[in-house]
């Protein structure tokens, strides 16, 4: 049966911003649908309020709507372009429960739009908790046993007679929010209080802990004719009670017998019968007991996921392209198998590799965060490594976490914690280090796996491991045998492992490696265990005997990844790697894409000529190198992790593209860069740099506080702070572990009040053009990550932006930049500052492109292939037709116990845009956007600290004027008093009841003010900040937030919104 | 110990050896499947012949006493990637290097399974000689794979039937597919030929309310008719169909007696070749538990195990006699008949799965239907 021809046009909804539990592989299933879609002739409409995504690029939908993902915009949308159709599965949570808010509202009937992909039956089902343990029960599947509370009594007279632990899971919140163990009674009368607030329909889940379960999950795809294909099956080592997203997994399952697995498989299909899940992809989790089989359905999700994604990623099967597919009618077995191409989709993948997944976390950002794992996902990206082996695979994922192990290894010395047994016992991030460091002590496999609960298969495998390293120790780099060597080497240990085992260096392990013939080979991910030939490219490292896919005759260029995401390097990097991939087949160039993460579209086998899914190590990288022998390595896109590669690559003979290694380090080098600005004549914050505690202290001393200070070589500030005086200053080097000579402490001086902008430009060499200007609107001190963003400035004077432009220009030819910078600047009494410049692609890239619709990362692409700004047509700033606001989102209530308030170093997951013609309406929307839409009337809630007590004045009297009434803590009150404006008194919390941590609770509080003071978090705003997080309400940490936020109130308060699609956007602005 | 592979091109493959110390001849073919080795060790199809796993880890499961499809390993030598160190499953009995060993079959590990897999898809199953003793010269094995016979016209039903005929009456107990209610009271009598019939096809007519009788594949077809059976079932079985012109007249004999018929496997060929259409080699055969299978009349398609090397010729079959009613989607290769005038179908997969998918077992309540209670 062919597509439906009934309907002409679709509404895709994205997901949004990234944040913890909804990231890149949204994307990625995304990006795979639309181009699907449009393939098979639709018109296609987008929705997402994401600029930083690939599927967001214009060229991807014919209609493409930058907006706050809410029921009344995309109903705007919907009146607009009047689709036939709305595909709800390829946008996370945040799709299907804007699909259900639409179809429950009537939007989707009004207007004739049908619901394809999944029915709202099957998505009620599959969400509703108790829904769904009904649909299992009678399918003959068995779930858990648990009740639905509504409210805590009813929670606790379960748990009193099943026992505890139980399992709290709110009903219809992402990524597991709210979700909780309780172990007692008194933690779950708390715990199931929260829940009870966060589930839009006010009900959590009390279920029966599996805890020591082993867990499963399978990617299943169903079409209209009932058939039927497992796409893959995922094992995770964390055993239940870690949320899947914060587990470490692999596939192929490798502890299930046939007998078992065919029972899962039975069970998969019952459960997309028994939920309705007509057409699509589904993911499905078990629970099995490893002493007597049983086994439990978990829940599944009717869409793809971030399970989904791994699995495409892992077999080759693309489950988000082939759900888009279905939704439109075809069958699984008249859709081509793209790698074979002689097989079709109808089939399961057969793996004669392993797959290993590493989440990643971020919990040292995040000071106050409990790093325990549990229900609730915590991680901000993850690892996949590819190896022919477990113990290869699980080698690889650990070099390429980034994370500081070059393999499977156990922890430095200085973070050794004193008891390891509780480091096994206890899941969390560094849970792999104590099992390396228990076996490497004598302790059995069989406790490690009693501790941990992983299936004592992988605990030997680590022991195996453990045992060859200490094989390995016994010899010397002239002493190993060859044959050792490679059996290491099989077993996926690094150069870089082995020259610490041995104390030489990794160039020396690669020599000694290469002189014995021990080199990599490549195999290809082919669906199919090779049994058809394949097609696509798409490559591994393994030491075995046979290489696939030889290198091609082609001239190439490999393009560096951006690696795992994290906070500070997400995907506006993959957004540029992708684009650089687009650029080369542009031009007739091979690309080549090096990357070891599994979320995203770089990684998907069909945006470049030619992937090799592997860490980015030098190493790894270097190999490919050696083999490929491209024309050049494309760095300035993978962020620090390219750029860290680049010096060492750049010695070890390969070419790099664009800027040189010798510029990069220059503006990475705080003395040559410093040194730079002054023969340029452009002023800088007064700094210094310190290797110690006594220079640091001498440089502050000259240059004055408030300081600023920072490790070099970082990205998204990391440890970054500001120093009010000398005691925190000390505090601060004490902390600084990582202070060499090498890597010194940079200090600046700290602009207070000063305004931040950043540009980023493309320069050929000669000429330099700037994509964009963005004005920060929180005050200098947030990082740049993190600030609310405007495009163009709105408070920069027309002089000031001239010597923006001016500073640009020379810094970039100064460095003879081929390719893209990005540079910070501050102005602070009328003086512009350049605080730093990065020549490579910056976090704004892909924000700046969507508002101007000028791509510059390909334009870049070309530049650094030897095109000129002025052969690509490039040669002028492009005009910017209405105001885009960038805004952050924080991850505070995913990280229960972290201070939600802004700094130097970068906090936020991810990033949306709300555009309009007036700034207010484009704030108005770039907060609703990030999920905390400002209130039109109610009660302002200020507290703030004594410096900002004078300019709160006018913001206060600002929402009263607009009819907000007015809450205070005591000295804000008075201050406001002062002035004669009417304001409540409320008592902060160490004052005592009723205080104004109540007042939130109760809801009396609609928007809050609070700003904090100076370095250190002090517990009564905190307080406050950590309310506003957990009850959701709007909360501003700067002045100049504040005033934005009233330019917003007003503005929407005056005129609603109105949508327009990008494409109608850069129509009417080249008409002008 | 060291253990060697040789195959008939010259390749030769160096690894370690488990399981018994022995040297072996047979064809080398690979089986895709993921999990399930015990079932695929133990399938009698597999005589004479060497399996390759592509799956990485084996062993991890062990091997215990449920998952047999017949009393002993039947392949002539089992080659995997990395054979798992230790066992972890709450069912496992013994570990497979153990029961490799008992049963006397050898067994190659730490060998590049997919540069074996990649040969055979270009080259065609081979023969091979596999060797775990010590100084086996490599050469010598080489030899030894060119000059050994092969399977091709050979009568291997022999060596795998039963030698008497027998009752089975185990069904499949707690490993039910799910949702299948099963029926235990013994109302029809099926005639099974065992031409080295898996168990799992056993079970499930058990499960099916069949009181079944095992008979040996040389068994005149009167002398099955005098059991008055309601059913026959041609079981699966190892070699080439072409090599057993005697069963294939005893099948034309029972088609002719207008009897329900089941053909799986070698069955579906022996009546393929009963009505007159040819069989040929199958490059490298299927053998895997990921092939989907389209149904003629329904258009579905079932995810389905499946272990042969031959398949039936479309051109030679007769349309009068009968329709082809399921093909492979990889290969477009015959995968069911049914003869138009009689109460006869087969196929060539697995519909007992063990190990596989289960999409297929409806037939059997398909075919149980037509039989008189």
């Amino acid at each position: 049966m062919p597509r439906r021809t009934d309907i002409r046009s679709i509404l895709v909804i994205g997901s949004g911003p990234i944040v913890i539990g909804q990231a890149a592989e949204f994307d990625y299933s995304g990006t795979q649908a639309l181009k699907a879609l449009r393939r098979e002739g639709y018109r296609v409409i987008l929705v997402n309020s994401n600029p930083a995504t690939i599927m967001t690029d214009p060229e991807f939908a014919d209609a493409t709507y930058i907006e706050p993902l809410t029921p009344e915009i995309v109903e705007q949308i919907i009146a607009r372009e009047r689709p036939e159709a709305l595909l709800p599965t390829l946008g996370g949570q945040t799709a299907l429960n804007l699909a259900m808010a639409l179809y429950e509202g009537g939007v989707l009937e009004r207007y004739g739009v049908e619901l394809i992909g999944a029915s709202p039956k099957a998505i009620r089902i599959a969400e509703d908790r108790l829904a769904f343990k009904e649909a299992m029960e009678r399918a003959g599947l068995e779930v858990p046993h648990s009740i639905l509370a509504r409210s805590v009594e009813e929670a606790v007279a379960f748990a009193d007679r099943v026992g505890y632990p139980v399992l709290i899971r709110p009903s219809f919140t992402l990524g597991g929010t709210g979700a909780g163990i309780a172990r007692s009674r008194e933690e779950l009368i708390d715990r199931v209080d929260l829940a009870l607030r966060l589930s839009p329909v006010g009900s959590a889940l009390i279920e029966e802990s599996l805890l020591g379960w082993k867990e499963f999950e399978l990617e299943v795809m169903r079409d209209r004719h009932d058939n039927f294909v497992v796409v893959c099956a995922i094992e995770n080592l964390d055993p239940m009670g870690v949320h899947t997203g914060d587990s470490i997994t692999l596939a192929p399952a490798q502890t299930l017998t046939d007998k078992e697995y065919q029972r899962m498989r039975d069970w998969g299909r019952a459960v997309m019968s028994a939920v309705g899940v007509e057409t699509g992809g589904s993911n499905v989790q078990f629970a099995v007991n490893p002493r007597d089989g049983r086994m439990r359905v978990i829940e599944m999700n009717p869409r793809v996921s971030r399970s989904s994604a791994l699995a495409s990623k892992a077999t080759g099967f693309p489950i988000a392209k082939i759900a888009a597919l279905l939704a439109v009618g075809y069958t699984l077995d008249e859709i081509r198998n793209e790698i074979t191409r002689r097989t079709v989709a109808a089939f399961e993948p057969a793996l004669d590799y392993v797959v290993v997944k590493i989440p990643r976390w971020a919990f040292e950002k995040f000071p106050g965060a409990d790093p325990t794992l549990g229900p609730q996902m915590k991680s901000v990206g993850e690892v996949m490594a590819i190896g022919r082996t477990f113990k290869e695979a699980l080698q690889k994922a650990m070099r390429g976490l980034e994370i500081g192990a070059k393999g499977f290894e156990g922890f430095p010395p200085d973070r050794r914690p004193a008891d390891l047994r509780q480091a096994l016992a206890c899941p969390t991030p560094d849970r792999l280090r104590a099992v390396h460091d228990a076996l490497m002590e004598g302790m059995s496999v069989e406790e490690v796996s009693a501790l941990t609960g992983y299936d004592p298969w992988f605990v030997t495998q680590m022991a195996e491991l453990v045992e060859r390293e200490r094989a390995l120790r016994r010899y010397t780099l002239s002493t190993v045998p060859a044959a050792l060597l490679r059996h290491a080497k099989r077993e996926g240990f690094s150069d870089a492992q082995l020259a610490a085992f041995w104390g030489c260096s990794e160039t020396e392990v690669r020599r000694r490696r290469e002189a014995a013939g021990i080199r990599p080979r490549y195999a290809q991910v082919d669906t199919c265990a090779a049994e058809f030939e394949a097609y696509t490219p798409y490559l591994y490292s393994t030491y075995e005997e046979s290489d696939e896919a030889p290198p091609t005759d082609r001239p190439k260029v490999v393009i560096l990844g951006s690696g795992p995401n994290r906070i500070g390097q997400g995907i506006e990097f993959d957004y540029s790697c992708c684009q650089a991939a687009f650029a080369l087949r542009e031009m007739g160039l091979e690309s080549i894409m090096v990357n070891s993460n599994p979320e995203t579209v770089s990684t998907d086998y069909d945006t470049s000529d030619r992937l090799y899914f592997e860490p980015l190590t030098f190493e790894d990288v270097l190999n490919i190198l050696e083999r490929e022998r491209p024309l050049g390595v494309i760095v300035q896109f993978g962020g620090q992790t390219a750029l860290n590669l680049t010096m060492p690559l750049h010695r070890a003979g390969a070419r790099i593209l664009g800027t040189s290694p010798d510029a990069i380090d220059l503006a990475e080098d705080r003395g040559r860069f410093s040194a730079l600005l002054r023969d340029l004549d452009i002023p800088q914050p007064e700094h210094g740099t310190a290797t110690s505690i006594e220079e640091a202290l001498d440089v502050a001393q000259r240059i004055g506080y408030p300081v600023l200070v920072r490790p070099s070589y970082v990205l998204g500030g990391r440890a970054m702070a500001i120093c009010y005086d000398e005691e925190t200053l000390r505090a601060y080097m004490r902390e600084a572990v990582w202070v060499s000579p090498e890597r010194p402490v940079l200090i600046d001086r700290f602009l207070e009040d000063a305004y931040e902008a950043e540009v980023d430009a493309v320069a050929d060499g000669k000429r330099v053009v700037i994509g964009g200007i963005l004005q920060h609107i929180e005050e200098a001190g947030v990082h740049s990550g993190d600030s609310a963003c405007v495009l163009p400035p709105y408070k920069i004077s027309r002089y000031h932006l001239q010597i923006i432009e001016e500073y640009t220009e020379r810094i970039a030819l100064a460095l003879e930049v081929r390719g893209l910078i990005n540079i910070q600047f501050a102005i602070k009494d009328d003086i512009v500052y350049v605080l730093e410049a990065n020549p490579r692609a910056s976090r704004t890239v892909p924000f700046i492109s969507k508002a101007t619709g000028v791509p510059l990362a390909r334009i870049a692409t070309r530049v650094m292939l030897g095109q000129t700004l002025e052969e690509i047509g490039f040669t002028r700033s492009p005009e910017v037709r209405a105001f885009f606001v960038k805004e952050a989102v924080l991850p505070f209530r995913k990280l229960p116990g972290a201070d939600a308030v802004l700094g130097p170093e970068m906090k936020s997951t991810g990033e949306v845009m709300g555009w309009a013609e007036r700034f207010g309406h484009a704030f108005a929307k770039a907060e609703m956007a990030a999920g905390d839409a400002l209130p039109l009337s109610g009660t302002v809630l200020l507290s703030v600290n004594d410096f900002d007590k004078g300019n709160v004045l006018k913001i206060a009297r600002d929402f009263h004027r607009m009819g907000f009434r007015l809450m205070a803590t005591r000295g804000t009150a008075e201050a406001l008093r002062r002035v004669g404006l009417p304001v409540e008194g409320v008592n902060k919390v160490s004052e005592g009841s009723p205080h104004v941590v109540d007042a939130i609770r109760e809801g009396r509080v609609q928007l809050i003010l609070n700003t904090p003071l100076g370095p250190r978090a002090y517990t009564d705003g905190m307080r406050i900040r950590q309310a506003a997080v957990r009850y959701g309400v709007p909360l501003l940490t700067t002045l100049s937030a504040a005033a934005a936020a009233v330019q917003a109130i007003r503005a929407i308060r005056d005129r609603g919104f109105t949508v327009k699609s990008l494409q109608e956007y850069y129509e009417e602005a080249l008409r002008r | 110990m060291r253990g060697i592979l040789a195959l008939e091109d010259g390749t030769v493959f160096m690894g370690w050896g488990f399981g018994a110390r022995a040297t072996v001849v047979g064809e080398v073919v690979f089986n895709t499947a993921m999990t399930g080795y015990q079932e695929i060790l133990t399938d009698p199809s597999y005589r004479g012949q060497m399996v390759v796993m592509t799956a990485s880890h084996i062993g991890n499961v062990g091997v215990n006493e449920e998952d047999v499809e017949s009393d002993r390993p039947q392949v002539t030598a089992f080659i995997v990637r990395a054979l798992s160190p230790v066992v972890s499953n709450w069912r496992a009995k013994e570990s497979l290097e153990a029961y490799l060993a008992r049963h006397g079959v050898p067994g190659l590990s730490e060998v590049d399974t997919r540069a074996i897999t990649r040969l055979i898809r270009i080259k065609g199953a081979m023969k091979g000689a596999l060797s775990t003793e010590e100084g086996i010269d490599p050469e010598a094995l080489v030899e030894m794979a060119r000059a050994w016979e092969g399977l091709e016209g050979r009568d291997m039903v022999r060596e795998v039937t039963c030698a008497a005929p027998y009752e089975w009456t185990e069904g499949s107990g707690r490993w039910q597919p799910h949702g299948f209610q099963p029926d235990p009271e013994p109302r029809r009598h099926v005639v099974v030929y065992d031409f080295g019939v898996k168990r799992s096809i056993l079970r499930r007519l058990v499960d099916r309310g069949c009181r079944v009788t095992v008979v040996p594949a040389h068994t005149p077809a009167d002398e099955v008719l005098r059991l008055s059976p309601d059913g026959v079932v041609l079981s699966n079985g190892p070699g080439d169909p072409a090599g057993l012109p005697g069963i294939v007249s005893t099948v034309r004999q029972l088609l002719e007696t207008g009897i329900p018929i089941f053909g799986i496997c070698l069955g579906h060929q022996l009546i393929a070749q009963a009505i007159g259409a040819r069989t040929y080699k199958l490059p490298f055969g299927h053998h895997g538990s990921n092939h989907p299978v389209r149904e003629g009349a329904t258009g579905r398609v079932q995810i389905t195990a499946q272990n042969h090397n031959y398949a039936v010729d479309p051109d030679t079959l007769d349309p009068r006699e009968a329709v082809i009613t399921h093909i492979n989607l990889n290969d477009g290769t015959v995968e069911g008949l049914a003869l138009r005038d009689r109460p006869v179908f087969s196929v060539q997969y697995h519909p007992e799965a063990h190990p596989g998918p289960h999409d297929a077992d409806p037939l059997f309540d398909q075919w149980v239907k037509r039989l008189g209670s």
